[in-house]
Formats: structure tokens, sequence, C-alpha cells
């Protein structure tokens, strides 16, 4: 007990880096990957392989030609495979799923300087250009599968359904149990997900409750019905794993709730009067642009600020 | 008054890399974006500027002692306004088709940044050959830019090139690259890549010649 360490503040050793950071997302994918696994087939894990290792490859040889320090370490590029190949359908051809990685890793993040430089989110931007460049093998879902003896039946997402006599029930969304991206069905396994990674302090909640709220506030008023809205389509991969980005979300408190609003609003607005039937990736891509402006508008106020304003006045 | 012992031949060739109108003066952004979904677009679009640009250019520096300055803006546009008028009747008449795919892009070739940016610029300052040599070399720099972008959005984004389907390509067009939005993105890839073009350093001098230190180093064609 003779060992008193006199050194001065901050005390707490606990460093989070960016590696640490970026297992916890991935721990916290895990359970809507198995989920995806278990509903779509075995095909999902040579797809989620393709991205992250061509994500990888993408980030080594992009930092190598600009003579710029190796980052593969840092495991973002696995965690942007990961997060891309949530996005995908399961059936899609692997040379697009490499395409859309060279889109995220090249253009969108290393071309804007690399890790927390780029602008946008590169998974979401990456699948926006596969969706609008592929459309039809971008929304080639496939029924998931019953365990029977059948192989595979093609079927619609659960949104464009919604209203009709064939919507899915809410027990079979919650679980997962639809059409639909391989990471995006299961809303149980990414509520536990992003849950962790609220109790790790890893994410903050502002952003994702208010986007979920606002979509539901806003399904409810308009008459459709607001439970099957936010449990349909990408709204809880989107909220807990792409709306919590550091890079392209405010950081401040007020901010990420503004930036949860917007996307809220606008996957509503997509998906009520747009001609595509999810809207949750357009509206976080518009409002990761939005960011600077939203960042500006609700800077904290520097302790004491106010009141030499108010002399100064 | 610029410099007039430039050559005619620097004249012609600086619109081509060094100060191409699109890609490194970032003139003409609208037709460059707008009408280069297919590669022969690209090339009507740039020769019909072209031939504006070498008309406005001539008639302008032939005019430029007798237009009153306070008054240029206007005379230009007027002059500029009938050679426009004068290719979109050619192009209807002969060239029905790339009329029709150049559509309200041909007539807004009148508010072309470039040709009125020659004009005040360089034709209403400068000899009639010189203006004349300028707005070749600038319309070939701006054909050669959009007919790049062309290529490369109709290769990519439709499979084809000058209208002869490729055989892999054109089985899964990206379409976002005729896209709006892969016009953009095109573009700036070009200009990323011209610009490493323009900036590239002259490769060093090898040999004792070049050498700052070649007086004092002593180990004469000992180094590299």
């Amino acid at each position: 007990m003779n060992k008193l360490i006199v050194s001065p503040s901050p005390h707490d050793e606990n460093y989070t880096k960016t590696t640490n950071i970026m297992l916890n997302v991935i721990i916290a994918l895990l359970p809507a990957w198995g989920a995806a696994i278990y509903f779509f087939g075995l095909r999902v894990i040579p797809l989620t392989a393709v991205c992250i290792g061509s994500c990888i490859f993408f980030e080594y040889i992009c930092r190598a030609m600009m003579k710029r320090s190796n980052t593969i370490g840092d495991l973002s590029a696995v965690v942007t495979g990961l997060i891309l190949a949530m996005n995908l359908p399961s059936t899609l051809p692997y040379w697009m799923a490499v395409i859309g990685s060279f889109i995220a890793i090249v253009i969108v993040k290393q071309l804007f300087g690399g890790l927390g430089q780029n602008f946008a989110n590169p998974a979401i931007t990456a699948r926006i250009v596969l969706m609008i460049s592929f459309p039809a093998a971008m929304t080639k879902w496939v029924e998931p599968i019953t365990h029977t003896d059948l192989d595979a039946i093609s079927s619609a997402t659960p949104l464009p359904l919604a209203g009709t006599d064939n919507a899915v029930s809410y027990l079979d969304l919650f679980l997962g149990k639809c059409g639909g991206c391989l990471g995006e069905t299961c809303a149980l396994a990414l509520l536990i997900g992003g849950l962790y990674l609220a109790a790790r302090k890893i994410i903050s909640l502002a952003a994702p409750l208010s986007f979920i709220g606002s979509l539901f506030i806003l399904s409810w008023i308009s008459g459709s019905d607001p439970v099957y809205q936010i449990l349909a389509g990408g709204v809880f991969l989107g909220a807990f794993f792409m709306a919590t980005d550091y890079a392209t979300t405010p950081i401040t408190t007020k901010g990420k709730i503004v930036f949860g609003l917007g996307c809220g609003i606008i996957t509503f607005i997509i998906r009520r009067f747009g001609s595509y039937p999810e809207g949750v990736s357009f509206s976080i891509l518009l409002m990761n642009v939005l960011t600077p402006y939203i960042e500006q508008l609700t800077r904290t106020k520097v302790l004491g600020a106010k009141e030499a304003e108010k002399n100064e006045g | 008054m610029a410099d007039k012992k430039t050559p005619l031949v620097k004249e012609l060739t600086k619109g081509i890399i060094k100060e191409n109108p699109t890609l490194v003066m970032l003139l003409g952004m609208c037709p460059t974006l707008a009408v280069t979904t297919q590669a022969m677009n690209g090339i009507g679009m740039g020769l019909a500027t072209t031939f504006v640009l070498l008309g406005s250019n001539i008639v302008i520096s032939a005019l430029r002692k007798v237009i009153p300055d306070k008054v240029r803006i206007p005379a230009f546009i007027v002059i500029i306004a009938s050679f426009v008028t004068l290719i979109g009747f050619l192009l209807e008449g002969f060239v029905p088709s790339l009329y029709d795919s150049l559509g309200i892009y041909l007539t807004l070739i009148t508010v072309n940044c470039i040709i009125f940016g020659r004009a005040e610029m360089f034709a209403s300052k400068n000899g009639i050959l010189a203006s004349a040599f300028d707005a070749i070399g600038m319309g070939a720099g701006f054909t050669l830019a959009l007919f790049l972008m062309g290529s490369v959005r109709e290769i990519i984004g439709a499979g084809q090139w000058m209208g002869i389907k490729l055989p892999v390509l054109s089985e899964n067009p990206m379409l976002f690259f005729i896209m709006p939005a892969g016009g953009f993105f095109t573009l700036g890839m070009i200009i990323a890549a011209v610009n490493k073009l323009k900036n590239k350093k002259p490769p060093q001098e090898l040999g004792c010649g070049g050498c700052p230190n070649a007086k004092n180093c002593g180990k004469e064609g000992d180094c590299h």
C-alpha cells in the first residue's frame, strides 16, 4: 500500500482507442449478422467476406499509393465492409459487392483524407450508388428460409406490402422473418447491438431515438401503421449503426437530436411521397451533408461567454 | 494588351491541357455535365461550341476598336447569339438527330462562359489571327474534355461507346454514371487526373550539367 502515485490529472487511463471502438461495433453487429445467416442462408458468409476482404484490400492499396501510413490495424475498414454487407441483399453478385467496397473505401473515405475526414458515411454512399446503378440486382429479395425443402423464394420487402393483406406480422418483423437486406430485417438483434454500444458508451442514443421517434410520430399522424413503419426496412440498422457514425454526424447532443429528426422526417417523406419504397439510406446521406451546418448552429457556448458578451454589449 | 510576341502555336496548344477551359478553368460546366451522357453528344457539343467560339472571337477581335467599352457586353452577346442561331439552323437542317439530343443546350451556347470569357479576356485585346488560334485551341480543349467525359460515362454507364455495344460491360451497366450524380463524379475524377498531369514536376536533369553542386563535388559522373 505504499505505492502512492502523484501525477497531474487526468487520472483515468482507460484510453479509448479507435481499434477498441471498431471492435465494439463489430461485436454489436454480430447478432444481426447471425440472424442474417439464419434467415438468408449460408451465402451471407461469403458475401460478407468479399465485402470485408475487398474493403481491407482497397484501404491497403489506397494508403500505399498515396504514400500514407497503413491504417488497416484500426479495423475501420472491417467495420465499413461489415456494414456495407449488412446493406446488401443476399443474392447480390460478388463483383457488385467489390464495386461497392471500392466506392466506400477509395472514393468516399480515402480520397477525402481517410478515417474521420469523410463527409458522408462510406457504406451508405456505396449502397446508394449500387442501388441506383443496379436497381434490379439490388432489389432482388429472397424470402427468409423457412427451413423447409424449398431453396429460396423471391419476395418483396415488407414496406411495399404495408397495409395490404400480405403485410408481415409484427412478431415476424421484430424477429426479422421477412425479405430485405442482410442486416436490416432482425430488429431484435439490431436493438441488442445498439443497446450494447450505448451501454459501452460508444454511441449516444440521442440520434437513434429522435430518428425512430420522429418517424413513429409522423407515420402515426399521417395515418399509416407507426409500429410497422419503424420495424420494417432499414430504420433500426440506420438509426443505431449509421446515424451514430462519429465522423459524419454532429458531436453535440442537440446536434444529434436535430440529425435524428431530419433523418426521420426525410425517411417519412421518401416512403410516403417518393418513388422509392425505402428512404433510410437517402435520409442519412442527406443529413450527413448537412452535418457541418448543424454543428455550427448547435455549437456549445464556451463557459462564461454569455456574460462576456453581455458585458461587451 | 497581352504579350504580342507569344507564338501562335502556343495560343493553339495552351487550351488543350495547360489552360483547358473545362478541366482547368472550370468554365462551361452546364453543357459539360448535361450533355455528356454519350461520347457522340460530347463531340457534337464541342464542335458546335468551337464553331461559335471561332466566329465570335474573329468578329469581336475585328471590331474591338469599334465597340465602345461601356456597351461591350451587349455587343458581344449580339455577335455570339448570331453565330449560335447560325449553328442551330445548320444542325437542325443537316444533323437533326444531334440537334434533338443536344436540345436546349445548343441555344444555351450563347451564355456559355467559355465563349464569353474568351471574348472578354482574349479576343477584345488581341489581333484577329491570334484570336482565331485561341478559339481553335480552346474549342479543341473543350471538345476533348467533353469527349472524354462522354466516353467514360457512356462506357461505364451504358456499356457502349459511340453507339457500339461493348461485350461484357453492356450486360450490367452502372446506371449511376448516366445520371447527374455520375456526371459530377466523372468530372471530379477527370479534373483530379488533369491536375496530377499538369502539376507533375519536370523530370530532374541527371548528370552534372543540371547539378547545382557540380563545382564543389569533385566526383564527376559518379553520382545519381
